[in-house]
């Protein structure tokens, strides 16, 4: 009896073609699983390095967030500061999500709550299609329309300011963002709905005090994951926003953002130069800041916020 | 038998060559890349000197003129193309690579300042461009110059520039600021074509470029060097005499002496036929050549 039974057992645990495949593919998986964080600690470990010796040498803490003089191929006095560029990068990120929140909100809400059937699938794969353009359409599309329609609306002397890039890079964040708050209103149970329902409530009664509410987290980190791709854009950002480091007293005002300055200026830097290291610097700053929102969102996104 | 002669001598030849050789094959190719300046002018070598020596080839990137000549110090180019001079920390680099920096003068670029076509200004002197450009002058609108611009409302003058790392920025800073540092707030454009082109669709705009990208559709005025009271226009001529004053010596570098087909081409771009190609995209040629047919 006993000796059938490993008999069984030892006939069950052949190690044929599957069983190596099945080995194979659990390994290939795992790999996969945290190639994410092997390459997030690889990038992090990265820029750590190469920004750290400026960081320990040239480094001044309040001529990074206090001055707004960035002249670091000066002949006489290089200076690093980059509070203009975190305005900038700012400031364009504010202007987008003025312009992205309405736009996406509202899409999800039509998309998950009114369209049915062929409207809403179709609606579905546009919004997505305009997640697919690439940023430096998108920045042509600033360097070369908007700025003389801006010129010509306002009448304003440049075009390439902060409405400029963020208007585009609304657009941009406004695809990401429909998809994650839809996918928010479509977590909200039926029933919530059925209930309101049942209860006379209207639809945009059932929207705004039941479907709303209940999908709030959601729709939180909507908003914070298309901050984060703002904070993140680089090339339409630097096609779009005039390029001119300043501090913006209007939107009419063209600004710098942090992630253009490090695209216009890495290539022709020697490495290891205190500018070299003040740009891996920058980068530091905006790997910390994305992280941060990311967290965030993540945090919102399961709710730990509510306790 | 004449098939294997040409073999043989053409396997010669890549042996002579190998050093500069990048793919082992049959074809030698040189590769150049730097100054965008230059780039267009370092395009049209390549291409005439296809016709002149088949079986070398030349490739030409841009990105500018620190990119050439960092790529100069990680030996990944065999010439690097500059709108300004090597700089000592550059040299130093290379030399302690064990390397022996040569230069060579390629030709010479007028720096030209642009205005939109509605501008009425028909000359600017250095100082107003240093008041206008540099770090602590006083010219921010175009009312302290004397004029008003159709279309400008809002008086302001808008400095379109470069970034900082282009050999036309370090020119204009050494040439017209005298080393001091630029104003903040000027738009800088990532590319010669891409200031002509703001400068071309903006009434406030000022900017400055190499004169070889200047276009139908912006303004050039006449400028006047603080020294001499005349006011020079920008052109190869003036370049070429040195009468304008911002005009400035293009470059090109090699890590060290160059040999086999390196030298030839360079050579080559130095002589007549070369220097005409110089002309020809609207640069001012280094030596004074005799061209075929004089395309200025």
């Amino acid at each position: 009896m006993n000796s059938k039974h490993s008999k069984d057992l030892a006939r069950l645990d052949r190690r044929d073609l599957s069983w190596y495949m099945d080995r194979l593919v659990q390994a290939v998986m795992f790999v996969g699983g945290i190639s994410a964080i092997i390459f997030i600690v690889g990038i992090f470990v990265f820029i750590s390095k190469e920004g750290f010796s400026f960081l320990f040498d040239g480094f001044s803490f309040t001529e990074f967030f206090g001055s707004i003089n960035w002249r670091p191929t000066s002949e006489n006095n290089k200076t690093f500061g980059a509070l203009a560029l975190i305005v900038g990068t700012a400031s364009i990120t504010g202007m987008a999500m003025l312009i992205a929140i309405p736009f996406s909100l509202g899409a999800a809400i039509y998309i998950g709550e009114f369209a049915t059937g062929k409207t809403r699938e179709s609606l579905k794969v546009l919004v997505e299609l305009l997640a697919a353009i690439p940023s430096v359409v998108w920045g042509f599309i600033g360097l070369t329309i908007m700025n003389g329609v801006i010129i010509q609306l306002f009448n304003v002397p440049v075009g390439l300011n902060v409405l400029n890039a963020g208007v585009i890079l609304g657009l941009m964040a406004a695809p990401i963002m429909t998809t994650i708050a839809e996918d928010a209103l479509k977590a909200v149970p039926d029933k919530y709905r059925e209930a309101a329902e049942a209860m006379g409530a209207t639809k945009w009664q059932v929207i705004r005090q039941v479907v709303l509410p209940a999908a709030k987290n959601g729709l939180v980190s909507a908003v914070l994951l298309g901050i984060g791709r703002g904070f993140g854009e680089t090339m339409a950002v630097l096609m779009a926003s005039g390029h001119s480091i300043n501090i913006p007293g209007s939107v009419f005002d063209s600004v710098r953002a942090l992630t253009a300055t490090i695209a216009a200026e890495l290539g022709e830097t020697a490495v290891g130069s205190d500018h070299y290291g003040a740009l891996f610097t920058l980068g530091i700053f905006l790997f910390l800041i994305t992280f941060l929102i990311n967290l965030t969102a993540d945090l919102v996104v399961r709710g730990i916020k509510r306790s | 038998m004449r098939t294997k002669l040409n073999l043989l001598s053409l396997l010669v030849l890549t042996l002579a060559l190998s050093a500069c050789s990048r793919d082992g094959g049959s074809r030698t190719v040189i590769e150049n890349k730097g100054s965008d300046t230059l780039v267009n002018v370092a395009q049209a070598w390549a291409e005439a000197y296809q016709t002149v020596e088949p079986t070398v080839g030349i490739a030409v990137t841009g990105g500018g003129s620190g990119t050439g000549i960092a790529a100069l110090m990680n030996d990944t180019v065999d010439i690097a193309n500059a709108s300004r001079q090597i700089k000592d920390s550059e040299r130093e680099t290379l030399m302690a690579n064990g390397h022996n920096p040569v230069e060579f003068v390629v030709g010479y670029d007028a720096l030209a300042i642009f205005l939109h076509p509605s501008n009425p200004i028909d000359q600017i002197s250095l100082e107003q461009l240093k008041a206008i450009y540099g770090d602590g002058g006083e010219i921010e609108s175009w009312s302290q110059l004397g004029i008003s611009v159709p279309g400008c409302d809002s008086d302001e003058i808008v400095r379109v520039s470069r970034q900082n790392n282009s050999g036309t920025y370090a020119y204009f800073r050494e040439a017209v600021l005298d080393e001091s540092d630029f104003k903040l707030g000027s738009r800088d454009m990532h590319g010669s074509k891409d200031v002509v082109d703001l400068v071309m669709n903006t009434p406030c705009a000022i900017g400055y470029s190499g004169l070889a990208y200047a276009s139908d559709e912006v303004k050039m005025p006449c400028v006047i060097s603080s020294a001499e009271g005349g006011c020079v226009a920008p052109s190869v001529e003036t370049a070429v005499d040195g009468t304008y004053p911002i005009a400035r010596p293009l470059f090109m570098y090699t890590a060290d002496q160059p040999e086999g087909a390196v030298a030839t081409y360079i050579n080559w771009i130095l002589s007549d036929i070369g220097q005409c190609i110089v002309l020809e995209k609207g640069y001012a040629p280094s030596s004074t050549p005799t061209c075929p047919a004089p395309a200025m």
